[in-house]
């Protein structure tokens, strides 16, 4: 495969929720980019590179040209004004607004308070036995939330009938809910059927972390180039 | 721009808000800027009115503020602020610019995600269980530095006499009460963050940022 550069760089670690969110959009949009892995359990964001990417150490990071924007949401809005093929947000404001809820949840009431440094001062702080619950305690607050939010707008997916932002950062929480966290998903019947929807989704499932060139997998490994495109055959 | 109490049936716009709550002193702050006035409802967070099957209705999560226009009802204050710049574009809170809109957006993220959660009522709780009052206090003063610190390398090179120009825009509008509270609650030094403490000096002599203050609220404790 040619290695022509590729316009779109994408700095991110396989297992991030925040970095998958934005490999599921950058799918959808049919946008080719560079993957480029940053190993967070090695400490390489805090290598001076990185630092100067992004300050405060996260994934994941878009490189588009001379633009550089850090902050899954920022990107989210980034990409979404940039390249509109495929929106990824509803005209209607109301609806709208219920994406952006959603995300939020996500992004500030669940994520943060299970990413890897919280879990760290959890373990060292208070004790090992701590940081599954923990993390357990809040997803699944988090989730009955969005049960009670999606309840009586939730179509095929999230917010309707056609995947919109709200499901981007859904289906990566939902999937480390279950695979790290063992979430008890039969108490969540909504984002139970929805899973199921974003499992039918090449766009979503090519974006996994087990299906990154940095996971550990089998799959992962066998992938000596950092390049990565996915073509959008819808 | 001060909020009406109770009363004005005319006003379409309804904030239910807690003083104190720093996520809904953003909205108060931008409503301001817009020159929108609105009706202020109080949940009162202390008393557990956040738990009522009413409220509960409004925000499944139990969290201000909520803000209700018409039919529309809008919580969390990232998507309220989204749906507000975009259904009153007037006295704009992003910037056309697509490095510097997506600076403030980052910005607004990082005190929304990475500093404002860790500090919330259930986790200091949680903490002060676990670990203690002094590691609770450490904790929290950890994660607040962290977070200014980011925004300090950050906004270096962007900074004018708001976090990202010469205007307010939307990290100003999360700035403001961010520091407010890190500071009078939490004691942090702000002389580590001279970049941060510049741009709040600023922000804190807005007469909207004033109006939209914790203690200038009606459901305020003296």
């Amino acid at each position: 495969m040619a290695h022509e550069e590729k316009k779109l760089k994408l700095y991110s670690y396989w297992r991030s929720s925040c970095s998958c969110r934005i490999r599921i959009a950058l799918n959808l949009k049919g946008l080719e980019y560079q993957y480029i892995p940053v190993n967070l359990l090695k400490g390489e964001q805090f290598s001076p590179e990185f630092q100067k990417l992004n300050p405060i150490g996260y994934v994941p990071v878009l490189v588009d040209g001379d633009i550089v924007i850090s902050d899954s949401f920022a990107i989210f809005m980034y990409l979404e004004e940039k390249y509109p093929q495929h929106p990824l947000l509803p005209s209607d404001l109301q609806k709208k607004a219920l994406n952006f809820q959603a995300a939020n949840i996500v992004c500030s009431s669940i994520q943060p308070l299970q990413n890897l440094a919280v879990l760290k001062y959890i373990e060292e702080k208070a004790s090992p036995d701590e940081k599954i619950p923990w993390a357990k305690r809040h997803i699944e607050k988090g989730f009955e939330a969005l049960e009670k939010l999606l309840k009586d707008h939730a179509g095929i997916y999230a917010t309707g009938d056609e995947v919109f932002m709200a499901d981007l950062f859904l289906a990566p929480q939902v999937h480390a809910g279950i695979k790290r966290f063992n979430v008890d998903m039969a108490k969540f019947p909504l984002l139970s059927r929805l899973n199921e929807a974003y499992s039918e989704l090449p766009h979503f499932q090519n974006a996994m972390p087990e299906n990154q060139p940095d996971s550990p997998s089998a799959w992962g490994s066998m992938a000596n180039s950092s390049t990565k495109s996915i073509k959008c055959h819808k | 721009m001060a909020p009406k109490d109770g009363g004005e049936a005319s006003s379409k716009l309804v904030l239910y808000s807690y003083w104190q709550s720093s996520c809904s002193w953003r909205v108060r702050f931008a409503l301001n800027l817009k020159g929108l006035s609105y009706e202020y409802k109080a949940v009162n967070l202390a008393k557990g009115e956040q738990f009522t099957p009413e409220f509960e209705k409004l925000n499944p999560l139990h969290f201000v503020p909520v803000l209700v226009d018409g039919d529309v009802v809008v919580s969390d204050s990232y998507a309220i602020l989204m749906y507000l710049e975009e259904k009153y574009p007037q006295r704009t809170l992003l910037p056309a610019d697509p490095q510097q809109k997506a600076l403030n957006l980052q910005v607004a993220s990082i005190i929304s995600s990475s500093i404002q959660p860790l500090l919330m009522l259930s986790i200091l709780k949680y903490l002060e269980e676990k670990v203690g009052l002094e590691e609770r206090l450490l904790f929290v003063q950890t994660n607040i530095e962290k977070g200014f610190l980011a925004l300090e390398k950050l906004l270096k090179d962007f900074v004018g006499k708001y976090a990202t120009g010469e205007e307010v825009y939307m990290a100003d509008v999360f700035m403001a009460p961010q520091i407010a509270v890190a500071t009078e609650r939490f004691k942090i030094d702000m002389s580590k963050f001279p970049t941060l403490s510049r741009i709040y000096e600023s922000q804190r002599a807005l007469p909207e940022f004033l109006a939209a203050s914790p203690e200038r609220q009606p459901d305020a404790v003296h």
